[in-house]
């Protein structure tokens, strides 16, 4: 069975039409690239996969291990496996990282039956995860994501992900604001997640971030559809010649 | 102006004239006493009650809210003291000397009296009055600010008993002092308690103030605090209105503040059906330090007001007044607070500001922040905000995994924090999130 399959997805927020019969399956083990314009909704299917309140969902469905989620809460489907990696990550002034991972990573795990982390062992955990990526351990003691660089908040969200160990891990635009070395340490850190009963869905404007974190499918968005679907050669050529040929009455 | 003649009194007034006739031979001290009582008294006859048209009281109308006056309460007896003996317990952790005041009274037997520090001297008021105590007279009632507030002159004509405190010059109490208010009995009572705290030049002190009693009795308290505050002091004081769900709790802090001292104030409410907290300080020396704050939880048809006025009377003087209040069900928050800087305060420093969080739709908070300036070189503002959750920050906390209920109290513990950090004790800070923590698990 598929792990995600979004069927005709129609999603309208304050009676505007952004998504228009969104079509998408994705398969354990896999990674898939969507690519569009600014304003094509990318962002709009992200949240409404993490299930934001705000959007109406008019018609069409999405599954998730051949289940519907759309009458799921967010926390419910954080714990079933599904993870978004912020396009703007949010401040919390005084909910410091370390606590917040903490109540999350134990939420989910109570919410699956399985037991809480002792303090050691999740404490041994978020250290080696922060090293991995570049993440100075004073950022854990700060407030979520309050202070940090662009960089720092999306390597922040990539330290979240390691530690919810989703199956399905949708990242919206993560390049979007990093370096070049920081765009190698955060797709290293999705590259070392990668695992055969895990996904990615990979939000991007850009083909640079296909360079480090290769996808198997490469789709493009245009006014709230999937228009375009191929290999990853597919990013190297809308690289080439742009969006325009998707016209996209960017609004 | 209210200059009305009132003939028409209220129940509650009527029954509050009615027991001072009858109680006022017997409340503690003749001469000087019995003559401040007699004009205080003389006072509330003329005004009455404060109500809703008079400014101060326009959110509070402690008319209204005392359908009755309560029999004053007796002294407590043995009974009286077992049910007591835990007051204030609950901060144990915060490791203070317990000093215990039960209906009013001071209970020396409850109390940790042993090894008081050098430099520290506690008594009782009442004792003090007795013996027309020529130092305890010389003070009580001289405090300036809050002469004309109806509270406080409530206070002075039934005043009963309270704790008198003296820390000497230069004296270093590490340990916190801890004024244990409880109303021990399940009987509808009032409670007139007075205190006097003096803190000498250059010492260092912590008070902490904890008002507690029976759920399901409306038992009344108006509690008076004249607090003196002498150069280059250290002085945090922690008020605690933890009162009973039908108790309507008055509270005055009436503070005079000397040179380069640095001053702590914090007041937490979260019980009491109707509470009102009352701050008026007058900063009388040159640089000196502030820090006022407050926090709030409230809910079911609490209502709660913290009412300030910081005087700046001198130059050179820095106050930061920040109040924050979580607001349930159909409770209110009321704001009030003012910082005036008299004409020869120059390069004063005052910023007030208040915080709501509303959890529901029937929850209200009203703030009438104000500034009255009278110098022309000085930095001054205040502001105010109400408002739900953030939801953006709910969204992002649920979609992490954690339940609406957690999520919510996270965001609500962070609100609270940022006001209970600028407590210096840090044992006192723990005790009063857990309080909160309490308060939220509680939430349906
Ligand atoms: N909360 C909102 N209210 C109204 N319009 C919105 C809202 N969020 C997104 N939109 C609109 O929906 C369209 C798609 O936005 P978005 O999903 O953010 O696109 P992308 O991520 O591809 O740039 C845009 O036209 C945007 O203006
Ligand atoms: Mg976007």
């Amino acid at each position: 069975m598929s792990l995600l399959q979004i069927k005709n997805l129609h999603v309208e927020i304050d009676g505007k039409k952004i998504l228009n019969g969104l079509d998408l399956t994705i398969e354990k083990g896999t990674v898939h690239a969507i690519m569009g314009p600014n304003g094509s909704g990318k962002s709009t299917l992200a949240y409404v996969l993490a299930g934001k309140a705000d959007y109406e969902v008019t018609e069409g469905d999405v599954l998730l291990d051949g289940r519907s989620i759309l009458d799921m809460a967010p926390d419910e489907r954080a714990a079933k496996g599904l993870f978004l990696a912020f396009q703007y990550p949010v401040e919390i002034p005084g909910v410091a990282t370390m606590t917040f991972l903490r109540t999350a990573v134990n939420a989910q795990r109570k919410k699956r039956g399985e037991g809480e982390y002792s303090t050691p062992d999740f404490l041994k955990k978020v250290r080696e995860a922060a090293a991995k990526l570049e993440i100075d351990p004073d950022m854990l003691k700060r407030s979520v994501n309050v202070g940090f660089s662009g960089g720092e908040k999306k390597r922040a969200e990539i330290l979240q992900m390691t530690m919810f160990e989703p199956r399905l891990a949708v990242l919206d635009e993560t390049d979007s604001g990093l370096d070049i070395d920081a765009l190698k340490v955060v797709s290293e850190g999705v590259n070392r997640l990668r695992s055969p009963e895990r996904a990615f869905l990979v939000i991007t404007h850009y083909q640079r971030l296909l360079d480090h974190i290769v996808p198997d499918v490469v789709h493009v968005m245009s006014r709230g559809r999937i228009v375009k679907t191929g290999g990853k050669e597919l990013a190297l050529e809308l690289e080439a010649r742009g969006y325009a040929q998707y016209a996209e009455a960017a609004e | 102006m209210n200059a009305e003649v009132r003939q028409i009194r209220t129940v509650a007034e009527q029954g509050l004239l009615d027991s001072y006739l009858a109680s006022k031979a017997k409340l503690p001290g003749a001469g000087d006493v019995m003559a401040l009582r007699e004009a205080a008294f003389k006072v509330f006859e003329q005004q009455g009650l404060p109500h809703r048209r008079i400014e101060e009281w326009k959110y509070t109308d402690l008319r209204a809210v005392m359908r009755d006056s309560k029999p004053l309460a007796l002294p407590p007896d043995a009974k009286a003291k077992s049910r007591a003996k835990d007051a204030g317990q609950w901060l144990a952790a915060v490791g203070a000397r317990r000093i215990v005041f039960v209906d009013g009274v001071f209970a020396p037997d409850l109390s940790d009296l042993s090894a008081l520090e050098k430099g520290l001297t506690i008594g009782s008021l009442a004792d003090a009055l007795a013996k027309a105590d020529p130092h305890v007279l010389k003070i009580l009632g001289r405090a300036s600010p809050a002469k004309d507030d109806p509270a406080v002159t409530l206070n002075t004509a039934f005043m009963g008993d309270g704790a008198v405190i003296r820390v000497a010059d230069s004296a270093v109490i590490d340990k916190p002092l801890h004024l244990a208010f409880v109303t021990s009995g399940d009987k509808a009572v009032s409670i007139f308690a007075r205190s006097l705290v003096m803190i000498g030049k250059g010492a260092k002190a912590t008070l902490i103030e904890s008002h507690e009693g029976p759920a399901g009795i409306e038992y009344q308290v108006n509690h008076a605090l004249e607090l003196s505050v002498g150069d280059e002091a250290q002085f945090d004081h922690i008020k605690i209105a933890h009162e009973g769900d039908k108790a309507i709790h008055v509270g005055t802090l009436i503070a005079d503040i000397g040179a380069k001292a640095r001053i702590g104030d914090f007041t937490f409410t979260t019980g009491g059906a109707v509470v009102r907290n009352q701050i008026f300080m007058r900063l009388g020396g040159q640089e000196t330090n502030a820090n006022i704050s407050g926090a709030s939880l409230l809910r079911a048809r609490q209502h709660a007001d913290n009412t300030l006025v910081i005087d700046h009377a001198v130059p050179h003087c820095t106050s930061r007044e920040t109040f924050k209040s979580v607001v349930d069900d159909e409770a209110r928050s009321v704001f009030q607070g003012k910082i005036i800087v008299r004409p020869d305060a120059q390069k004063t420093d005052g910023k007030m500001a208040t915080h709501a969080l509303l959890l529901s739709e029937g929850a209200e908070a009203d703030a009438k922040p104000e500034l009255e300036i009278f110098a022309d070189d000085v930095v001054c503002g205040h502001g105010a905000t109400a408002g739900a959750l953030d939801e953006d920050l709910l969204f992002y906390l649920k979609a992490r995994g954690i339940p609406p209920k957690e999520a919510e109290a996270l965001l609500i513990q962070a609100f609270i924090g940022a006001a209970v950090e600028t407590i210096a004790n840090e044992a006192l800070r723990e005790a009063l999130m857990s309080e909160a923590e309490r308060w939220l698990a509680a939430r349906g």
